[in-house]
């Protein structure tokens, strides 16, 4: 069934569907509108969860994790300063182990307090053990949480899960869906089975101290932890694909890559753009193609390099900035060619910080622009005069 | 109390504690004592989630667990949102029946970095038991100052000197805090009185709602004591009126361990420890004293002790 | 799960840990006037005294040597003594 809905509702729809037992979050905006349609399900008896109005973000992750160590499916949805303020948490239940999934309505980081979209928010998270997902689009949004699920309490992965969508630009648009509905999401996704749990019946311990003999060997598992989710990510994104005809991406999608020269590579809603993009320079002859990174965490190292052996360059626009480095995605996409055979030039470009509008025109002007050498750290249409550099 | 009939049942043997033996807690530590005393009231249909501090570093260094329930720790300050999401977890999948949730910390990770989470516990009035292990100071960092350590405490970081004679700031009211949560049951207890706690323990969790106790645990490391007087100075707490027992239904008054006949002044409490060493070392730390007994007389006085 | 993880331990088993190590002083239960009250077995915060029947003894390889039960023991049938190691 078809049916034109908000961002936020395919979330809320698709959460329902995978029947959380405990829901746990502090309204924040632009995430409210999940959360508001979560516990309207609730209130109306159409979604049985323990909806827990939680005292603060630290407080709502505290309680996903208490009740995914005893084998509740769990979740949560969050953004910007929330998504700060969890993550202590967040890092533990990585550590601890405890697969859930949370929802991340991407908004800018303050100072300056700004409630718009960017990527600011969860790449603070990169080394957190969060397995990171962007989607693109509502359809996605709706497709993408049984997978979420799926991957998270997968034994062999059992860690938390972030879907990343854009605020505002996901959040609040509508957008045509076509709905998953119970019987498929039951099929798709089988009940929560933990690798442990809290249980009167076998007493283990968790979360215990881990002196200098034994710290290292836990990361080091979650590091092989992270490296075994790869093939599962995509595996469950082929198995959705099966049985729906959907596809957007396992770790990764392309768009008109075949014979490509040049990635335009990018992450989330911008994707769209980028496609029109693709579109507008191909009619011009160029020969172009779209990366979409899909999974950001864990970063598909392998399949980049090999989606991106016959391309010459790679123009990658980032809605983060790591001050003191550059900007994100484009250095991690560097690293991945280090002393590799075939290294293509890498270009960064900084856009849409703090929700600033990202036209097409910008895309195709920075294009233009690095098409043949390497530009880095440009930030795309700021006010030149207020900056100073005029 | 003891009825002496010769002919009485023997007891059954002494059988282990849900907190066992190997534990790392220094010898004589009242906090571990107070745990044990906890988790045996509570019996073995209990989960437990704990704050980061003594009681859990002590309890659980990879791959030791001294814990004989299921046990979990998270962080510092969420020991009550974990428990929270613990008891939610459990009702959704048709399990809480029967199973305590019991959420512990110390004063730091109560009183201070874990107060937010444990407000929202109590409002939300989740079926959970927290008990706040009060030995007056961060032990677990070194014995620094928190804010249940009570006025004119030397500690590392509230040291006494030439110009201070420690804390100058009184104890933050933690369990009337609590109490105005309006939630079924709080009240203090203390380790200097085992049978009173344990009961107060078993009332806790019959309750349908939020209940909390507020434990006072001795230290020997950092009240700075010989190790056997853990009870002692635990009683003489109570006994001077600067730990009252005080039971909360409600956010009501409710029953009051009267101490008319034990009533001691507060030099009695204080000598014991190095931890109030200054104010026996000057005329004018003798001053201090005095403003403690008027703290100890302001409880006496509050909740009708004597 | 069918590789380790590392971070989730059964229970009670710190009793591989012998704390009796770290005692100076040793408990000597004198098994005489003892009246069967169990004050030494609620005060133990190394919960390492057993027994039944006015016979109670503190496993001597968890007792740190606290002193807490003999202080406590309303008929001073426990006493501390220097242990020679």
């Amino acid at each position: 069934m078809r049916k034109l809905i908000e961002g936020s509702m395919a979330v809320s729809e698709s959460v329902r569907l995978c029947r959380p037992h405990v829901i746990a979050a502090y309204p924040i905006t632009p995430q409210t509108h999940i959360v508001e349609f979560l516990s309207q399900m609730v209130a109306d008896g159409d979604l049985k969860s323990e909806f827990i109005n939680v005292e603060s973000e630290f407080g709502a992750a505290s309680v996903v994790l208490g009740a995914s160590a005893v084998g509740a499916r769990a979740y949560s949805a969050t953004t910007s300063q929330g998504l700060l303020l969890m993550s202590e948490v967040i890092y533990n239940i990585a550590g601890m182990r405890l697969p859930l999934v949370i929802t991340i309505a991407n908004r800018s980081v303050s100072a300056p307090i700004s409630i718009w979209n960017d990527h600011s928010d969860v790449v603070v998270l990169r080394d957190s053990g969060l397995i990171t997902l962007f989607a693109e689009n509502a359809q996605e949004l709706m497709d993408i949480h049984p997978q979420a699920y799926k991957i998270a309490e997968n034994p062999e992965v059992s860690l938390p899960v972030s879907v990343n969508m854009d605020g505002f630009i996901l959040t609040h648009a509508f957008e045509p869906v076509e709905m998953l509905d119970q019987k498929f999401v039951d099929e798709f996704l089988p009940p929560f089975e933990p690798v442990h749990k809290l249980d009167v019946e076998n007493p283990i311990t968790m979360g215990l101290l881990a002196e200098p003999t034994w710290y290292m060997e836990t990361r080091y598992k979650l590091k092989e932890t992270m490296e075994d989710a790869i093939p599962i990510i995509e595996n469950v994104a082929e198995e959705f694909k099966e049985k729906t005809g959907r596809w957007f991406g396992g770790l990764i999608d392309t768009y008109r890559m075949e014979d490509a020269e040049i990635a335009i590579v990018g992450m989330g809603s911008l994707i769209g753009t980028l496609k029109d993009v693709v579109d507008t320079l191909r009619a011009k002859g160029e020969k172009v193609g779209v990366l979409k990174i899909r999974s950001f965490r864990p970063f598909p190292k392998e399949k980049i390099r090999e989606i991106c052996s016959e391309i010459n360059q790679l123009v990658v626009f980032d809605k983060s900035y790591s001050l003191g480095l550059g900007t994100i995605l484009q250095e991690e996409l560097r690293a991945c060619f280090y002393r590799q055979k075939h290294q293509p030039l890498v270009s960064g470009f900084v856009v849409g910080l703090g929700g600033r509008d990202i036209p097409p025109q910008s895309i195709i002007d920075c294009y233009n622009e690095t098409k043949g050498k390497e530009i880095l750290d440009e930030f795309v249409d700021i006010n030149e005069e207020a900056v100073g550099r005029r | 109390m003891a009825e002496t009939t010769k002919k009485r049942k023997p007891k059954p043997p002494v059988t282990e504690s849900l907190l066992t033996s190997g534990h790392r807690a220094c010898a004589g530590c009242g906090e571990s004592l107070g745990a044990k005393l906890v988790i045996d009231a509570a019996g073995p249909n209990t989960i437990v989630t704990t704050c980061t501090g003594c009681l859990e570093v002590f309890s659980t260094p990879y791959p030791e667990s001294a814990w004989r329930v299921p046990w979990i720790h998270s962080l510092f300050e969420n020991s009550s949102a974990v428990a929270a999401g613990v008891e939610a977890g459990l009702k959704a999948l048709g399990k809480k029946e029967g199973i305590n949730v019991i959420a512990q910390g110390g004063d730091g990770g109560t009183a201070d970095i874990g107060i937010g989470c444990l407000s929202g516990m109590l409002e939300r009035n989740h079926e959970v038991l927290y008990v706040c292990y009060d030995n007056e100071a961060y032990m677990n960092t070194g014995v620094q100052r928190s804010g249940l350590t009570p006025f004119d405490t030397h500690t590392t970081t509230s040291p006494s000197g030439k110009k201070s004679f420690g804390n100058q700031h009184p104890k933050k009211p933690l369990l009337e805090i609590v109490a105005a949560h309006n939630i079924p049951y709080a009240t203090s207890a203390t380790v200097g009185y085992p049978a009173d706690l344990q009961l107060k323990v078993k009332k806790a969790l019959k309750e349908k709602g939020a209940t909390f106790i507020h434990l006072h645990v001795p230290c020997p490391l950092g009240w700075v004591y010989n190790t056997e007087l853990t009870i002692e100075i635990a009683r003489l707490a109570v006994q001077t009126g600067l730990f009252p027992l005080v039971e909360f239904k409600w956010g009501k008054v409710t029953r009051v361990r009267k101490i008319t006949r034990e009533r001691k002044p507060v030099e009695e409490y204080l000598k014991h420890q190095g931890r109030y060493r200054h104010l026996f070392a000057s005329e004018e730390g003798k001053k201090e004293i005095k403003k403690i007994q008027a703290i100890a007389d302001a409880n006496i006085e509050k909740y009708g002790l004597v | 799960m069918s590789k380790p993880i590392l971070i989730t331990v059964g229970p009670g088993t710190s009793k591989v840990n012998k704390t009796g190590a770290w005692r100076t002083l040793m408990p000597v239960f004198k098994h005489d006037k003892c009246n069967d009250c169990r004050i030494c077995v609620t005060v133990c915060p190394d919960a390492c005294i057993f027994g039944q029947n006015n016979v109670y003894n503190a496993n001597l390889d968890y007792c740190k040597g606290c002193g807490i039960c003999a202080h406590e023991c309303p008929v001073d049938d426990i006493e501390m003594v220097l242990e020679a190691k």
